[in-house]
């Protein structure tokens, strides 16, 4: 054996001592390296403060035409649902004995609305919008809920300062909570 | 609609035996039951008589290169909703009053996706690790396979199955039906996570689906490092498309949909997603208007699959009373039935194997005297957690909390044999 690979072996032994386990070097050489360009095409996660949303704005006016040609088949002219989900309306019913859940009413961070038509929305065509036009239909389910102006335009900054009506309504799982 | 008498009387033979056809098999078979509970069947392939089957050969080798049930099984499908608002995204039930031990045909395993089923070429497929990793890695399937693989059987099963509000089902399948058992084969995420070196602020995974619902759910780090599986085969085969095909997540115990289906990325972060998934949809909402989140585990349950609801005891005298048992937090230590109310309750025989996360079959022999009854199962689990009652649960969660139901279902059996769901 070269000196530089025994080197290297100590070096390694050394390094994993006291190393938590799923940090050891990589023992079976299998995969290969992600390129940085392979991880951005991939990678639509947006965090509910809104990091990594993308460059780009999108207009209320705009988010209206798109969604009366993309959504409102399935959720409604006026996000009122349909097959799909019912998207507006419902404040003030959650803690009563007929929650309505909606956009408006349940979801606790404004990014998430964005993440989720990105990658999910229209059904039939999901990853087919541009980011402006995620902007844009996200903008105008917000203001169908009254959380921004009919005249807004969002962007990442003004989407993640958005405060949801019931984003401090989320508690922890308390389970086992029937006890004998 | 299958036939489901249990028990009719073989009145074809003119003797006093009694035949025991297994649920849903009879109509198929060519058994009608008259009104009045009686067998009349063709009579031509019964003793004294050689069966027709006998005199021919039968199908060659090759007429089937991959077997199907035999005909007369037709009628044990999934149990899917003929009124259900959308397919795309829908869950159609496994038909548990149907099968036997605990493991779940592939054919019959619970279905649940968020936009379709995929059809992935597995030579087009990656899984991508990214985030708080030491080495940003891509795998393909093949790669994924090299590592050291495992086998284990665990159960799956849906968070709302069922929900806490009326109409409640008729049958097994219809209450607890998004639930099935397999073994999985695959690869533990723990090694994976090894290879590419886990920085020491990841906190959470999230993981991706390469379906038309990009589905997205965030595991705690603790669970990855754990049970966790990166599966590609199921019951010894390569996983059906439904099930995730060519790799899935799975996480023992933990609600189905965080098992991850089309499993195309792992995003190793600090802090989990909040997606739409886990904020608006699999959160638990009580009555004061909070909402429990990231409630991962399914607590212990059971039920009796026979008989059970939609069935028929059309004899008095000996039955078997059998069903499963099953809890996300270990093995199941015991199941009481009560064949009274719940009046009193006794043990049921645990059959082996009794396996950490997986289904359990219990049985108990029962003498029904032909007077009503009401029957139901209780389980506990190796914590020491006992199946609670649809009651206890509604008193603490109401009406809207929608998932995470284990209630006990008692089934009534009527003084002519028909099993209903005694809380419907």
């Amino acid at each position: 054996m070269h000196w530089r690979e025994i080197c290297g072996v100590a070096f390694a032994i050394l390094f994993g001592i006291g190393a938590n386990e799923a940090q050891a070097q990589s023992a079976y050489g299998i995969g290969r390296p992600a390129t940085a360009a392979e991880i951005a095409g991939w990678n639509i996660d947006v965090g509910r403060d809104g990091s990594n949303l993308p460059k780009g704005s999108g207009s209320v006016a705009h988010g209206r035409e798109l969604f009366a040609q993309q959504c409102a088949s399935c959720h409604g002219e006026k996000g009122e649902g349909g097959v799909g989900d019912r998207l507006v309306g419902g404040q003030g019913t959650i803690g009563t004995a007929k929650p309505i859940r909606t956009v408006g009413s349940y979801w606790p961070y404004a990014p998430t609305l964005f993440d989720y038509i990105r990658r999910a929305m229209p059904q039939n065509a999901p990853q087919s919008l541009s980011d402006e036009d995620v902007y844009a239909v996200s903008a105008y389910v917000l203001s169908l809920n009254g959380l921004v102006g009919a005249d807004a335009t969002l962007d990442a900054k003004s989407l993640a300062a958005i405060k949801m009506p019931n984003r401090d309504k989320f508690v922890g799982d308390a389970r086992p909570d029937v006890k004998h | 609609m299958n036939n489901n008498t249990i028990g009719i009387r073989d009145r074809s033979a003119k003797t006093t035996r009694r035949r025991f056809l297994q649920g849903g098999s009879a109509a198929v078979g060519g058994v009608v039951i008259g009104a009045d509970g009686s067998a009349a069947a063709d009579t031509e392939n019964l003793p004294p008589n050689v069966p027709d089957w006998m005199k021919a050969p039968g199908d060659p080798m090759g007429s089937q290169p991959y077997g199907a049930p035999s005909p007369f099984e037709k009628g044990v499908v999934k149990n899917i909703s003929k009124s259900l608002k959308q397919y795309i995204s829908a869950s159609g039930r496994t038909p548990l009053q149907e099968l036997d031990g605990i493991i779940t045909p592939n054919g019959l395993f619970y279905e649940r996706h968020h936009g379709g089923v995929p059809t992935i070429d597995p030579a087009q497929h990656r899984l991508m690790l990214h985030g708080l990793v030491e080495r940003l890695l891509i795998f393909t399937v093949d790669d994924l396979r090299r590592f050291p693989s495992e086998s284990r059987i665990h159960f799956l099963e849906c968070s709302g199955n069922p929900g806490y509000a009326k109409p409640y089902g008729k049958t097994a399948s219809d209450l607890v039906g998004l639930l099935s058992c397999a073994e999985w084969t695959g690869v533990s995420l723990k090694l994976v996570l090894q290879e590419a070196g886990l920085k020491p602020e990841a906190k959470w995974i999230i993981a991706e689906g390469a379906d038309a619902a990009a589905l997205t759910r965030s595991i705690p780090i603790e669970k990855c490092l754990d049970d966790a599986m990166l599966v590609y085969s199921q019951n010894g085969e390569r996983l059906r498309p439904q099930q995730g095909y060519p790799l899935r997540l799975l996480l023992p115990g933990f609600e189905g949909n965080m098992n991850v289906k089309w499993l195309r990325r792992l995003h190793v972060t600090a802090e989990p997603a909040y997606s739409r998934e886990e904020t608006s949809k699999y959160t638990d909402l009580l009555p004061d208007g909070t909402a429990r989140e990231f409630s991962f585990y399914m607590e212990a349950k059971s039920i009796i699959t026979r008989p059970s609801g939609g069935q028929r005891l059309s004899v008095p005298g000996f039955h078997e009373i059998t069903g499963i048992a099953w809890s996300g937090h270990g093995k199941i230590k015991r199941v009481e039935v009560s064949v009274d109310d719940g009046k009193s309750w006794q043990d049921a025989r645990l059959q082996e194997p009794v396996l950490t996360r997986a289904l359990t079959r219990f049985r108990l022999p029962w003498q029904w005297d032909g007077s009503p009854a009401v029957i139901q199962s209780r389980a506990t689990d190796e914590t020491g957690y006992v199946q609670p009652t649809l009651a206890e649960l509604l008193a603490i969660r109401g009406e809207n909390y929608f998932y995470h139901n284990n209630a006990i279902w008692p089934w009534r059996i009527a003084a002519d044999g028909e099993v209903t769901n005694a809380l419907a």
